[in-house]
C-alpha cells in the first residue's frame, strides 16, 4: 500500500441532504480541487458548491454557428461555383431547399462537438484514464451512495481535518483513493510499431475485400447470373442468324407504327421545297405549338424568340428567330431545324411528333409576325 | 379513499383597479371602432372580425387544451398558475358571440357559399359535400359545444376541489383530459380549415391544422404568461414560486416559438419545392405587393426575434424579458391569423386602418374583462390541489 501514490480523499454519504451540507462546507472552508458524484442531478448542488454557470452553452453556440456555416458553403460550394445546374426552374442557391441541410449541420456539429469539447476538457483525450475509474468509490456513486473527493492538489489538504469534515456529516465510508500502479506507468502507444502495423493491416484488409467484392467476386457464378441472361441485348451478335447482327432491321419495305422515316438528312435545302406544312393556322394548333415552343425552345431561344437565353451563359445564345434569314426561310426548312438541329442545336425529335413540330413552326410563324407585321394586318 | 388535502395557506387580494378599467376602456373603444366597421365597410369588417373571432379561439381552446396537458402530463410546476389558464379559458363562452357577425357575413368572405361559383366549377363541386353552409354551420355548432363542455366539466371539478379537497376530482379530471385531446385535435384542425383555409376553396395544406394549433398553443401560453408573471411580481400567487418554474414556463414558450417554425417552414418547403400551381398560388398572393413585407416580418417577429429573446437560460427566469416575449408573440399570432386571413380581402395589399385596430383592441379587452371577471369569484390558486405543494417545491 505504501507505495502507492494517492490521488484523492473519498467519502460516501446515504443522503443527498448530506452531501449538500457537505459541499457546503468544503467550500467554506476553502477547498478547490474537489468534486461531488451523484447517481442523479442532485436539486441545489450547483448553489452548494457556489458553480458559475457552465460556459458549454457558448462551446455549443459557437460550434452550431461553425456548423451553419459549414452547411452554408458546402450548398453555396456544390451548387453555385463547381457544378451548378437549373434544378426544377429554380435558381442555382434555392435557399429553402439548403435550410434544412444547414439546421442538420447546425444540430449536428454543436451536439457532437459540444460532448467532445466536454471529453477534452476532463479527460485530456486520448487520454481515457481516470483514477477514479474502477474504485470502489466510483461503483457507490452509480448506484446509490453521494460521493465526494478532494484531490491531494489541493493546497489545503490535510488528511486529519478532512477526515474529520467527512465525519461531522454523517460520512458512512472514508478512504483515501489510490493512483493505479500501470496507470501511472502508462504511456500513449499510439506510436508503438505494434499500433501503426495493426492500423495498416486494417486498412490492407479492408481495401482488398472491397476491391475483391466489387471488381472480382461480383463476376463470378453465381453472382453473376444477374448480368449473364441467355438473351440478346443490342450490340450483340448472334449466330443463328446468316449476317452474325443479334439486332435485326425491320422487314424490307415496312415502317413500324407511327415511326415515319425522314427522308431529308442532311438535305435542308430539299427539305425546305418538298415539305409543306399540313397544319391549319387553328386556336388549338397555336396552343400546342405555344406550349411546345414554351417548354422546348424558350429555354434557349426565349419566350418571344428574341435569343434572350435563360440559360445563364451555359450554352451559347442562339440567333434571333426574327432575323430576315429565319423569316424568309419556309416552313419546311424551319421544321428541318427541329428535326435535325443545327449547330449546337440538338435534334428535338424524340422530344416532339410531327404534329407537334409542325404546331412549334405555326407559333413561331405567329411570333415573327408580332414583330414585322406585314401590310395586309393592319386591314 | 384518499385523505382530502388540506389547503395552502393564501390570500386572495383585489385585483388592481386599474385592470378592470384597462379592460372595459379597451371593450368600449374597440366595441364603437367594431360596430362603426360594420357601417361602413361590412365585408372588410366582417373579414377582420374572423381574425379577431380565430384570435379569441386560440386563446380560448389553447388555455383549454393546456389545462388538460397538465393534468394529462402530471406536470407539477405549473399547478400553481392553473387558474390563469382556467380564467383565460372562459372566454370560449364568448365564441358563439363573436361568431355571429361573421357569420351572417358568410356569403361576402367564403366562395364556397355561392351556389352558382360552385357549380360552374369543378373542384369546388367535388368539395360541395364537405364545404356546404348546412354543414359548415353543424360543424361550427359543434366545436364551440365541445370546448364549452370540457371547459365546464375541467373547471368545475378544480373549482370544487377548493372547498372539498378530494382527490379523486384529479383523477376524475385527468380522465376527462385524455377524452378531450383527441377531440380537441380534431375540432381545432378542422376550425383551422373551416375558417381560415377554405377561404381560398382551391387550396389545401395537410399540415394546416398543425399549422394553426402551433399558434393556438403559443397565444395561449403567452397570454397566460404575461399574466402569471404580472401577478406573481406583484404578489397574487402564494408563496414558493420560485424561478424554476418560471423557466419551465419560459421553455414551453421557447419550445413552441421553434415548433411554429418548424411547421411554418415545413408547410412552405414542401409547396416551394414541389412548385405545383394548385398550391403555390396561395404563397404568391402572399409574396405580392405589400403582403411580401408582412410575410417577411413575420419570420422574424413570430420567429427570430422571440427565439433570441428567450434563448439564453436567465432569460427564461426574468420576469421582464419572460413579458416582452410574450408580447411579442401574441402579437406575432395576431398578424400570423392577419396573414392568413386578409389576403382574401384586399390581394395585392393590404387593407390597414382604424378598422384593422379597434378588432386586435376589442379582442384583449373581451379576454381581460373575462379574466377580471372570472378572478372575482374564484381563487387564484388551486389551493387544495394535490399536485399544489409539490408545484409550489418544484426546483430544476
Amino acid at each position: 500500500m505504501s507505495d502507492k501514490t494517492i490521488f484523492a480523499y473519498s467519502a460516501l454519504f446515504d443522503s443527498p441532504d448530506d452531501i449538500i451540507h457537505a459541499a457546503e462546507e468544503v467550500k467554506k472552508q476553502g477547498f478547490e480541487k474537489y468534486d461531488v458524484n451523484t447517481p442523479y442531478p442532485v436539486h441545489g448542488m450547483d448553489d452548494a458548491m457556489k458553480l458559475s454557470p457552465s460556459k458549454l452553452g457558448y462551446v455549443a453556440l459557437f460550434f452550431g454557428l461553425s456548423g451553419m456555416l459549414a452547411a452554408i458553403i458546402l450548398t453555396y460550394f456544390t451548387s453555385v461555383v463547381d457544378y451548378p445546374q437549373v434544378i426544377g426552374g429554380k435558381p442555382f442557391y434555392a435557399f429553402p431547399g439548403y435550410v434544412p441541410v444547414m439546421f442538420e449541420l447546425t444540430v449536428l456539429s454543436a451536439a457532437v462537438l459540444t460532448v467532445a469539447t466536454m471529453l477534452l476538457i476532463f479527460f485530456k483525450l486520448p487520454n481515457n484514464r481516470h483514477p477514479l475509474h474502477d474504485t470502489n468509490y466510483m461503483k457507490a456513486v452509480s448506484s446509490d451512495k453521494y460521493g465526494l473527493y478532494i484531490e491531494i492538489e489541493d493546497e489545503k489538504y490535510d488528511e486529519a481535518v478532512i477526515k474529520s469534515l467527512f465525519e461531522r456529516f454523517n460520512a458512512k465510508v472514508i478512504e483515501p483513493i489510490y493512483y493505479d500502479d500501470t496507470e501511472v506507468e502508462h504511456k500513449n502507444r499510439i506510436f508503438e510499431p505494434k499500433f501503426i502495423i495493426g492500423l495498416v493491416l486494417i486498412a490492407v484488409i479492408t481495401s482488398g475485400t472491397t476491391y475483391f467484392t466489387l471488381n472480382k467476386l461480383m463476376f463470378m457464378i453465381p453472382f453473376s447470373w444477374m448480368m449473364d441472361q441467355d438473351k440478346i441485348v443490342p450490340q450483340e451478335s448472334y449466330e443463328l442468324f446468316a449476317d452474325g447482327f443479334g439486332m435485326r432491321n425491320p422487314v424490307e419495305g415496312t415502317i413500324a407504327r407511327g415511326q415515319l422515316p425522314y427522308e431529308y438528312y442532311q438535305k435542308p435545302e430539299e427539305a425546305a421545297v418538298a415539305l409543306i406544312n399540313p397544319l391549319f393556322p387553328t386556336a388549338e394548333n397555336f396552343a400546342l405549338g405555344k406550349k411546345k415552343y414554351d417548354i422546348y425552345c424558350s429555354p434557349c431561344h426565349g419566350y418571344h424568340g428574341e435569343g434572350d437565353s435563360r440559360m445563364r451563359g451555359q450554352f451559347p445564345n442562339p440567333p434571333s428567330l426574327h432575323s430576315e434569314k429565319v423569316r424568309d426561310w419556309t416552313d419546311g426548312r424551319i421544321y428541318h431545324v427541329i428535326t435535325e438541329g443545327q449547330n449546337v442545336m440538338p435534334s428535338y425529335s424524340t422530344q416532339l411528333s410531327r404534329e407537334e413540330k409542325w404546331a412549334t413552326v405555326l407559333y413561331i410563324r405567329a411570333l415573327q409576325r408580332s414583330l414585322n407585321a406585314k401590310e395586309s394586318d393592319l386591314e | 379513499m384518499s385523505e382530502p388535502v388540506n389547503p395552502v395557506e393564501y390570500t386572495k387580494k383585489e385585483l388592481p383597479a386599474s385592470m378592470s378599467k384597462i379592460a372595459t376602456a379597451l371593450i368600449a373603444i374597440g366595441l364603437i371602432g367594431v360596430i362603426l366597421a360594420y357601417l361602413f365597410d361590412t365585408t372588410r369588417a366582417s373579414f377582420n372580425g374572423l381574425v379577431m373571432l380565430m384570435f379569441v379561439t386560440s386563446i380560448g381552446a389553447g388555455s383549454v387544451f393546456l389545462i388538460a396537458i397538465e393534468y394529462l402530463g402530471g406536470a407539477v410546476w405549473s399547478t400553481p398558475f392553473r387558474r390563469v389558464s382556467e380564467f383565460l379559458g372562459a372566454v370560449v363562452f364568448l365564441l358563439p358571440l363573436l361568431a355571429l357577425p361573421v357569420y351572417l357575413n358568410l356569403h361576402s368572405i367564403f366562395e364556397w357559399t355561392h351556389l352558382e361559383v360552385v357549380e360552374a366549377d369543378k373542384i369546388l363541386s367535388g368539395k360541395s359535400a364537405y364545404l356546404n353552409p348546412t354543414f359548415f354551420t353543424v360543424r361550427v355548432i359543434i366545436f364551440f359545444s365541445i370546448w364549452i363542455l370540457f371547459y365546464l366539466i375541467l373547471t368545475r371539478n378544480s373549482k370544487k376541489q377548493d372547498s372539498n379537497g378530494d382527490q379523486n376530482l384529479t383523477k376524475i379530471n385527468i380522465k376527462v383530459s385524455a377524452i378531450f385531446i383527441p377531440f380537441f385535435g380534431l375540432t381545432l384542425t378542422f376550425a383551422a380549415i373551416d375558417w381560415i383555409m377554405s377561404l381560398e376553396p382551391h387550396w389545401f395544406s395537410t399540415i394546416f391544422g398543425v399549422y394553426y394549433f402551433s399558434g393556438t398553443m403559443l397565444a395561449a401560453l403567452s397570454f397566460a404568461t404575461i399574466l402569471i408573471v404580472y401577478l406573481n411580481e406583484k404578489g397574487y400567487f402564494v408563496k414558493g414560486i420560485s424561478k424554476d418554474n418560471y423557466y419551465s414556463l419560459g421553455a414551453l414558450l421557447f419550445a413552441f416559438v421553434n415548433f411554429w417554425a418548424y411547421i411554418a417552414f415545413s408547410q412552405f418547403l414542401l409547396i416551394w419545392y414541389a412548385n405545383l400551381p394548385e398550391e403555390t398560388f396561395w404563397y404568391l398572393a402572399r409574396w405580392d405587393g405589400a403582403w411580401k413585407y408582412v410575410t417577411i416580418s413575420t419570420i422574424f417577429i413570430h420567429f427570430l426575434l422571440p427565439y433570441i429573446v428567450l434563448a439564453p437560460q436567465p432569460a427564461k427566469k426574468d420576469p421582464k424579458r419572460l413579458i416582452v416575449a410574450s408580447v411579442i408573440i401574441l402579437f406575432a399570432h395576431f398578424l400570423d391569423i392577419f396573414w392568413l386571413v386578409m389576403p382574401t380581402f384586399g390581394k395585392e395589399s393590404f387593407a390597414f386602418g382604424w378598422i384593422e385596430i379597434a378588432f386586435p383592441i376589442l379582442a384583449v379587452g373581451l379576454i381581460l374583462f373575462v379574466f377580471v371577471f372570472k378572478y372575482k369569484s374564484e381563487n387564484l390558486v388551486p389551493i387544495r390541489d394535490p399536485k399544489l405543494k409539490r408545484g409550489l417545491n418544484f426546483r430544476l
